[in-house]
């Protein structure tokens, strides 16, 4: 036919195409970027915050925005205590990002071994499991949350604490899934065959091959947890003031929602903006690892 | 079936004893609960005469079987604050959850089923696009702060609805939305996903070669049977809907079960809020329950597996 050498045509490796799909994704570039931007800010969120988002001024109170007739010495406002509403905004982004990474590595690890174990071992175990999935699943979590936030008091260590015991139900139910499926494979079974322990096992054999779905799962649970701080903040039973938690911000503007909407509109909007980034890169990651179960 | 029936109705009877056990012991992981009640200018003597009583003198083990024994036969005890029976309380209050609960669920499926539907009869057409924009957004929407968007500009600025109470069925309105939204993403990519699946079937195919209306193959033949993993994630929804319609009770000042938690979380009033720990995890026990029995009537091949 033409005069190409076959050897010539390379196929493009799997993470070529992984890579291809990934430039091509929208959800997963906006969701990516957006996210990126966000965690860039609230790292150097010292370096650029006009003002220390504790300070307050009471000469300089509910001061409006720029863009509804302010002044740049205050981009966003002041609250209802004369604070910079934009430096207390990028401080947070730190709350509800740290929030989100240590509940996703808490509840990471109680679901994944709980999940993994069933997957693996099957039979008796696998049993247990479930109920305890089914038991930690029929707890109304916003209730049991408030309640035992109540009991021990307000604080960022307890809410995080409380949400990573809370949310693990997710990695359990589909890490155990995950390893079913790979529970009978040829390769699983030769690392058996040849005497591999089940720490080995689990390490090396099966983790690697759950990973995509575990990052998927990480994703929607952080944005879970952000999700829950801010509502449980806002009913006052989350983080505590001084701290510039965006739902204890909502619910300290909410006082003045008839007369300074901005002060709960602006830090809804970064809260939607966060969740937004993480859910469209979570559903990103899925379609780009495992294209052939998009539908 | 009465095997199938008899094991799972023993499953949920495990699952509420052991919610009863976690939701008990919750009181006592903090710490001394007379302590609590008492407050922080109590005297030694104070907490003691709390400490007795409230029967907190004895040992835990004692006090479980205690609740337990009355819980079983629906006494869980005074309220701390209204010095009522709580099962009266709540009994007063559940009703306007479940109807909040309800019109929630009925809302997310008028608005998630034709949306689903009609996404996956066009995938990637306009309509499709405007389904997925529905469902992302109301997934990155947390409820609490579209609960007060929807207060300032329907509620104030339109004066539509009224801003907050129980009185009137307007007054669900808004609520209504807020919890009905939060359930539309869920529902309406498992209806598009399940549409999509069915409509490449064979089955589907045949009905329309031998020249069925399109209308009737759409609804008899195909979302008969994309229906029925959705029946089981709308009774599952509910459930978390009905849990966490305390966040929305709070905001909207309607008076259900959501804010009687809400209240008594607050007032430190531990027999309710375990009372209503329990109960709404019954509830959610009771509707999966209620949900596979819908899906073995629906789907005969679930009833044999």
């Amino acid at each position: 036919m033409t005069g190409i050498d076959n050897d010539m045509i390379i196929a493009p490796s799997p993470a070529q195409q992984m890579r291809r799909r990934a430039l091509r994704h929208w959800g997963f570039l906006i969701g990516g970027s957006l996210l990126g931007l966000i965690v860039l800010l609230a790292l150097i969120a010292p370096l650029i915050a006009p003002h220390d988002p504790y300070v307050q001024d009471l000469s300089q109170r509910f001061l409006r925005p720029v863009f509804m007739g302010g002044t740049w010495e205050y981009p966003l406002g002041t609250d209802h205590l004369g604070r910079d509403y934009l430096s207390r905004l990028l401080y947070g982004a730190r709350i509800s990002l740290t929030i989100g990474l240590v509940t996703a590595i808490i509840s990471g690890l109680i679901g994944t071994t709980l999940g993994v174990a069933a997957g693996y071992f099957g039979g008796r175990v696998d049993t247990i499991v479930m109920f305890i999935i089914t038991v930690r699943l029929s707890m109304p979590v916003v209730l049991v949350a408030l309640a035992v936030v109540a009991l021990f008091g307000g604080s960022l260590t307890v809410v995080v604490l409380v949400l990573g015991f809370l949310l693990w139900d997710q990695f359990a139910v589909v890490m155990r899934t995950s390893t079913q499926q790979i529970r009978s494979q040829d390769y699983l079974i030769s690392a058996q065959a040849l005497g591999c322990s089940t720490t080995r096992i689990v390490m090396t054999e099966i983790m690697p091959n759950v990973l995509n779905n575990l990052i998927v799962i990480i994703t929607l649970e952080m944005a879970h947890a952000i999700i829950l701080e801010a509502a449980l903040s806002f009913l006052g039973l989350g983080v505590q003031p001084p701290l510039p938690s965006w739902g204890l911000m909502i619910a300290e503007g909410k006082d003045m929602l008839f007369f300074e909407p901005f002060l709960i509109t602006i830090p809804g909007i970064a809260l939607f903006a966060l969740i937004f980034s993480i859910n469209m890169l979570g559903d990103g990651v899925r379609d780009v690892t495992a294209p052939e179960n998009r539908n | 079936m009465p095997r199938f029936l008899l094991k799972r109705l023993g499953l949920a009877a495990l699952v509420a004893f052991t919610v009863s056990l976690i939701s008990f012991s919750l009181l006592f992981l903090a710490g001394d609960p007379a302590v609590a009640l008492a407050g922080e200018a109590a005297t030694e003597e104070d907490i003691q005469a709390i400490r007795a009583q409230y029967g907190f003198d004895r040992p835990i083990a004692i006090q479980y079987m205690a609740w337990l024994s009355g819980a079983v036969v629906g006494d869980f005890g005074e309220s701390y604050y209204f010095k009522t029976p709580v099962m009266e309380l709540i009994a007063s209050r559940l009703p306007t959850t479940m109807q909040l609960g309800l019109a929630g669920i009925c809302f997310a499926l008028l608005l998630a089923v034709p949306l689903g539907v009609a996404a996956a009869i066009r995938p990637n057409s306009l309509i499709d696009r405007f389904a997925l924009f529905v469902s992302v957004v109301g997934q990155a929407m947390p409820t609490f702060w579209f609960s007060l968007i929807l207060i300032v500009i329907f509620a104030v600025n339109l004066g539509f609805v009224p801003v907050s109470g129980t009185d009137t069925w307007r007054h669900f309105i808004l609520p209504t939305i807020v919890l009905g939204y939060f359930a539309t993403p869920g529902i309406m990519r498992l209806t598009r996903a399940g549409m999509l699946e069915v409509l490449r079937a064979d089955y589907i195919r045949t009905a329309r070669a031998k020249g069925l209306h399109p209308v009737k193959v759409l609804f008899k033949h195909a979302l008969r049977n994309a229906a029925i993993p959705v029946v089981g994630l709308a009774a599952v929804q509910l459930g978390f809907m009905l849990g966490g319609s305390i966040v929305v009770e709070s905001i909207f000042a309607l008076n259900g079960a959501g804010l009687l938690a809400f209240e008594s979380i607050n007032r430190n009033d531990f027999p309710v809020v375990q009372a209503l720990i329990l109960i709404f995890s019954i509830i959610y026990v009771l509707l999966t329950l209620l949900a596979d029995l819908l899906n073995a009537w629906l789907d005969p091949r679930i009833r044999v597996a």
